[in-house]
């Protein structure tokens, strides 16, 4: 037997639920799993890794959106597989019955139990929707393809 | 029935236009709906691929 230096891969998929606070000003509004929601962005927008929380700045606007965008369906917990912890949301996010006529290419997933803060932008080819509906399926939730992962 | 900007349209009054695209990020389908050259309808579809990864790792001791 020997020893192996390492990051625990259970700690990784403690991150994304929350377990460990390493900080002391860590405040958690409740025990249960937070509310996500999913907004959408121009393509004129600046959303990026330096986006620390939902903004209305640069969110479109039209028939049928509402301000803050969609909740996110989150009904599997965060796992691990191999070294990689990760997640994906339980379903895909529906914008139904809408008209955004100014380009958008971003979505940004918020955490708004925990003061809006952001998770993840996701950027895609330019879009407009017309009296439609704009669907964003999600990729298969494993080790290899799930949206967020920490390998 | 198709839901547009004139309000529900019956399909087969209306010009269908359909398109796709992918690429390494997502792969995306979309379907237009047309009233002579007006576009009363459009609807996307984008399935995302690329998966938004951050590795880790750990200092030693030295």
């Amino acid at each position: 037997m020997s020893n192996t230096q390492a990051m625990a891969t259970s700690f990784k998929g403690e991150i994304l639920s929350g377990i460990h606070a390493l900080g002391t000003t860590v405040i958690r509004a409740g025990t249960g799993a937070d509310t996500l929601k999913a907004a959408l962005y121009l393509a004129s927008a600046t959303i990026n890794a330096a986006t620390t929380a939902y903004t209305v700045t640069g969110e479109v606007s039209g028939t049928g959106y509402s301000a803050g965008g969609v909740t996110v369906t989150n009904a599997t917990a965060p796992t691990t597989s191999g070294t990689t912890g990760y997640w994906t949301p339980s379903a895909s996010l529906t914008y139904t019955t809408v008209t955004l006529t100014t380009a958008f290419d971003c979505v940004l997933i918020y955490n708004s139990t925990q003061s809006n803060k952001a998770i993840s932008a996701h950027t895609f080819g330019s879009q407009t929707v017309t009296a439609g509906t704009f669907t964003l399926t999600m990729p298969t939730s494993d080790a290899t393809n799930a949206l967020i992962r920490i390998a | 029935m198709i839901t547009t900007t004139k309000g529900n349209m019956d399909e087969a009054l209306l010009e269908k236009r359909e398109g796709q695209f992918e690429d390494d990020n997502e792969s995306t389908a979309w379907v237009e709906y047309w009233d002579g050259d007006e576009m009363v309808h459009r609807s996307v579809h984008v399935h995302l691929k690329k998966p938004m990864i951050s590795t880790s790792e750990i200092g030693g001791f030295s």
